[in-house]
């Protein structure tokens, strides 16, 4: 990536350690993951050691230091879509994308995520497409939704 | 730009002057944009109304009002028409232009819009007439249905503000603060500790230079938990003039400094926050010389990055302060050391949207509602309402407000409709992964801090999800044993290492594995598990195993001596076969995965079990209910 | 808490009963310690900070109410008027568990083993670790390179169960010194370090380095890089210093 566009991120926060988390928040927002040089920028202009950046970007369920796909499914696994038949879902993308959950596609067009509930209990189970909630998913609905973006099984 | 108000009377003349402008009269379609109603489409319907209203020329007619959440979930987009207080649920682009015409100018409700109770066939006119809504105390959601979230003004003109003028011009920060601790507010995060007494020891804590921090915990991680969410997105002016006063009672004079927590997965809820923040700077509600007093006090929003252990109060100020969100030992207390190792108050959003109510309502009024008595000890009992996300197998979906001391019968059945598909109530987790799951036999207890916690659960942020009898018992506890060990930050052995063998173990059970000897085991490792772990994340992580080994023991014996799943939910215990319902319509035979369904048209169909991998596709296609369980 | 002194006062408090003098703020497990009372510990050294990760060094505190409560001593701050009361049944039988745990986590390591047949721990009940790299997490290299060392070499990567110490991106870090004090505190051994051919390697981490020779005997003694790094952070020392081993400068 463009190291210039971090230096801007990190001097946005005027080059606080304290801002770590939302300096890598602002990366992610932009790339739609970490990459390795970009952490090591961002290490150096705070003048933290690599291990702490490294931590945090390991620690917290929001990055990824893998690239992404170019559509991100996101299945919720909270309680009230868990009893619900939610875990059905994911085996089913699972087994129709031949990924795990938290892996993308090798042609980097499709990234199979979970989340521990979104607060959308109401319409469970629920799958997020690319920043869209489609509730009450069953697994016709599924195909349905992942046609869509022109992935079937 | 407005100009800052220089004096809690400037706010007064401010609130008139909206008052003046507005003609109650006027109509006000009211939509709801909660996640779950924008999930629906709301957003949708929004446009379509705007475009509506400027087609037919309605623009001084009246007025569109994009709300946060109204709490219905189940049945939304929900749309409320006022002056005269109609209530549509259910409602699509194509019923705008009857609305505007039929309810908008003619006054006349829309019959086939309006919720009918599915029991009794009675159509609702009013929101009121809603079981769901019935049966509920809304205070702290009150307006949520009203205002415009993202209007200062709106929320002013519902009396917004007005605690916060009345205690810069007549209380001192001690009266507030004796105020909240009078009112016996317990902390609606999780553990129900007494604000009044976290409040009292963070103010008495030394801070040479005056620094206390002020936090609001909005990391609402409990999976089936969105109450916190609705009042940040729905009304942030609440949660923001609860922490102003908050910052007055604790660290004026000095030097106070606020911050909001929001979890990572609620970007609308960041926007709003930081769109209120800055209007109510504008006003001088914020900042230096507040109201022109010389009290000042400023928040900045901090996004989470996606962890339920930031909710831990140790570990969400480790977070606000640039690390991993590791909790600590909190042997010194976070109000004597906290963030930066400075005196820190921190309270979860909805505790500190009760605030602005209890110093405008007063303590009276705040103490009328809930159990037991805090007169003389704020531990006495649990006051004022509280706020539930009640979800799961129920049939009323959504956020319900109630006051503490209501029974869980009377919010799972009269306020939540009762159990999906006409099936069995079998048990209510409530409190998240800490909590516990409660039995049938719990349905008449009244709902409060104490007496959740005596029954092995757990208040703690408020989620109540329902099971039926088609949930297994084991497989719950499976799955928050995995959610926690995913979640747990992994510093201490108890917590990190106990779960991963908890999971070992009750995944065994699971798969028919189970052996003699493997409850004392868990019983053993589990209460280890709480006692020797570092924070209580560890601490009460055996919850949800425990209340189901002790509500649903047989269940677990069924699945260790008998190898059999009795709710048919864990795949290694149960197989899929095709009864003579069947028509041959091949239907579940071209959706099969793994191809293990043979059979020709119209003859009946056979599952090879050499093939079946049991993901249970064969039995939500079939239409003639030819799928059985066993 | 209703604590009156400050940080650094001297208090009384007791042990078993019996009183004692300590110092307000002071590791609780430093101070039995101090006292001859042993208490079995692996993640927690004087050279660094508590951390609370192993929870072996369990004691009962009773405050001054009466209540009891089960904490790990290594973090817990002494103050005044508790009492201190080392392997009750409670404490016997989690702190028996926290070793099924840790042994569990390390089962080849001697350490382990030792202390696990020191406090009676039944065999057989948890499944070993698969991949068994005898590490358990204690944290106590990372808090050397980090405190002491100040060569925040090692990281401490992702959390839950999936929790690891490693470098960054598993690679070999220029940051390390390879001056072995994580391979020196790690509890359970599993860290290594080897020495060939004019050379050291951190095994754990995957560091090698080459050693400079002593000008005085002719042996190697120390990572080259080591010493240019101390030289730069010293400065201002004759440079000549650290061509000799330290025995002989």
């Amino acid at each position: 990536m463009d190291l210039a566009k971090v230096d801007r991120i990190v001097d946005k926060y005027q080059g606080s350690p304290a801002a770590l988390l939302p300096i890598l928040q602002d990366i992610q927002a932009q790339e739609n993951w970490l990459p390795r040089e970009a952490l090591q920028r961002v290490a150096d202009k705070l003048q933290v050691p690599l291990t702490r950046v490294y931590g945090m970007a390991t620690f917290f369920r929001a990055f990824s230091l893998k690239p992404r796909g170019k559509h991100i499914c996101t299945v919720c696994m909270g309680t009230a879509c868990h009893v619900r038949g939610a875990p059905k879902l994911v085996e089913k993308i699972e087994r129709d994308m031949k990924i795990r959950a938290g892996e993308t596609t090798p042609d980097l067009e499709f990234t199979l995520e979970t989340v521990n509930c979104v607060g959308a209990c109401a319409l469970g189970p629920l799958v997020i497409l690319d920043g869209t909630y489609h509730g009450n998913i069953t697994s016709a609905k599924l195909d349905k939704v992942l046609k869509g973006i022109g992935r079937t099984k | 730009m407005r100009a800052r108000l220089t004096s809690p009377q400037a706010l007064e003349k401010l609130r008139a002057e909206i008052a003046g402008r507005r003609d109650p009269e006027k109509p006000v379609l009211s939509i709801c944009a909660g996640t779950g109603c924008v999930a629906y489409g709301s957003l949708k319907l929004a446009d379509a109304v705007r475009e509506e209203v400027e087609k037919r020329g309605l623009g001084d007619k009246l007025e569109v009002r994009i709300n946060g959440c109204h709490g219905f979930c189940e049945r939304g987009p929900l749309v409320l028409c006022h002056p005269h207080g109609f209530f549509y649920q259910r409602v699509q682009p194509s019923d705008v232009g009857e609305i505007l015409e039929q309810s908008i100018l003619a006054g006349q409700p829309i019959e086939r819009l309006q919720y009918v109770d599915p029991v009794t066939g009675a159509r609702a006119v009013k929101q009121q007439d809603v079981g769901f809504y019935k049966h509920q105390m809304r205070v702290l959601l009150e307006y949520n249905g009203w205002i415009d979230p993202t209007s200062i003004e709106d929320y002013i003109a519902v009396g917004g503000y007005a605690a916060l003028a009345k205690a810069l011009s007549t209380m001192k920060p001690e009266e507030v603060l004796d105020a909240i601790y009078k009112s016996g507010l317990r902390g609606r995060g999780g553990g129900g500790f007494p604000a009044g007494v976290k409040w009292k020891e963070c103010r008495n804590a030394p801070a040479p230079d005056g620094v206390r921090y002020i936090i609001a915990n909005g990391d609402e991680g409990d999976p089936g938990a969105f109450m916190d969410r609705s009042l940040m997105e729905g009304n942030p002016h609440l949660v923001i003039e609860g922490m102003i006063l908050g910052a007055y009672a604790i660290a004026h004079p000095g030097h106070p400094v606020g911050y909001i927590y929001v979890r990572n997965e609620y970007p609308l809820a960041v926007e709003r926050l930081g769109l209120a923040l800055e209007k109510a700077r504008e006003l001088g509600l914020l900042g230096e010389k507040i109201l022109g007093t010389d009290f000042g006090f400023d928040i900045q929003i901090n996004r989470g990055g996606g962890a339920f252990v930031c909710g831990e109060s140790t570990a969400l100020m480790a977070s606000i302060e640039g690390f991993v969100g590791e909790p600590r030992a909190k042997h010194i207390h976070t109000v004597v050391q906290g963030l930066y190792n400075k005196p820190t108050n921190l309270n979860n959003v909805e505790t500190w949207a009760n605030v602005p109510l209890i110093l405008t309502r007063g303590v009276d009024w705040f103490t009328s509602i809930g159990t037991g008595d805090v007169s003389k000890d704020p531990w006495g009992g649990s006051k004022g309402t509280k706020i539930f996300a009640l979800v799961g197998k129920v049939n009323n979906t959504g956020l319900v407000e109630v006051p503490m001391g209501k029974t869980l019968r009377e919010i799972i059945f009269d306020i939540g409709g009762g159990i999906r598909d006409g099936r069995q109530f079998k048990a209510v987790q409530t409190g998240g992964p800490s909590g516990g799951c409660l039995p049938a036999s719990h349905l008449d207890m009244p709902v409060d801090f104490d007496r959740l916690t005596e029954a092995g659960s757990m208040m703690g942020s408020g989620g109540m999800i329902v099971m039926d009898d088609s949930t297994c018992m084991v497989d719950v506890a499976r799955y928050f044993l995995h959610f926690l060990a995913d979640e747990s930050c992994g510093k201490c052995v108890t917590c990190r290492e106990g779960l991963k063998h908890l999971c070992k173990i009750v995944d065994r059970i699971c798969a028919g594995q189970g052996r003699e000897g493997d409850l004392e085991l868990l019983d053993e490792i589990s209460l280890t598990v709480e006692k020797a772990s570092l924070c209580a994340l560890g601490q009460t992580a055996p919850n949800p195993l425990r209340s189901t080994m002790r509500y649903f023991r047989d269940e677990y014996v069924a699945h260790i001596r008998d190898h059999k799943c009795p709710a048919k939910v864990c795949k290694a215990l149960i197989t899929f076969g095709i009864n003579d319902k069947c028509t041959g319509c091949m239907v579940c035979a071209r959706n099969c995965p793994t191809g293990a369904i043979t059979g020709e048209r119209k003859k009946l169909h056979v599952i090879d079990q050499s093939k079946c991998i049991r993901c249970g596709v064969c039995q939500e296609v079939c239409k003639f209910d030819a799928v059985d369980v066993a | 808490m209703s604590e009156q002194h400050p940080f650094g006062a001297p208090v009384t408090f007791r042990i078993g009963g019996r009183p004692y003098e300590g110092t307000y703020g002071d590791s609780l497990l430093e101070t039995l310690h101090r006292y001859g009372y042993e208490v079995p510990s692996l993640c927690h050294h004087e050279a660094v900070s508590a951390y609370g990760a192993c929870r072996l060094c369990l004691v009962e505190v009773v405050d001054k109410r009466g209540r009891h409560k089960i904490t790990t001593s290594c973090n817990f701050p002494v103050q005044a008027g508790i009492d201190v009361l080392l392997d009750t049944p409670d404490v016997v039988r989690h702190r028996r568990v926290v070793l099924e745990l840790l042994l569990a986590m390390a089962p080849r390591s001697p350490e382990l083993r030792a202390l696990a047949a020191e406090h009676d721990v039944p065999g057989g009940r948890l499944e070993p670790d698969e991949s068994a790299e005898d590490c358990i997490l204690c944290g106590l290299c990372e808090r050397v390179c980090r405190e002491v060392v100040g060569a925040n070499a090692i990281a401490m990567s992702a959390r839950g169960t999936a929790k690891r110490m490693t470098t960054p991106y598993d690679a070999e870090n220029p940051a390390c010194i390879a001056c072995g004090a994580c391979v020196y505190v790690c509890p359970t051994r599993c860290i290594g370090l080897e020495e060939a051919d004019g050379k050291r390697t951190i095994l754990r981490w995957g560091r090698t380095l080459p050693l400079a020779v002593c000008q005085q005997t002719g042996r190697a003694f120390t990572p080259q890089f080591l010493l240019e790094h101390y030289a730069k952070k010293l400065g201002g020392l004759d440079e000549k210093v650290f061509r000799k081993a330290p025995p002989y400068r």
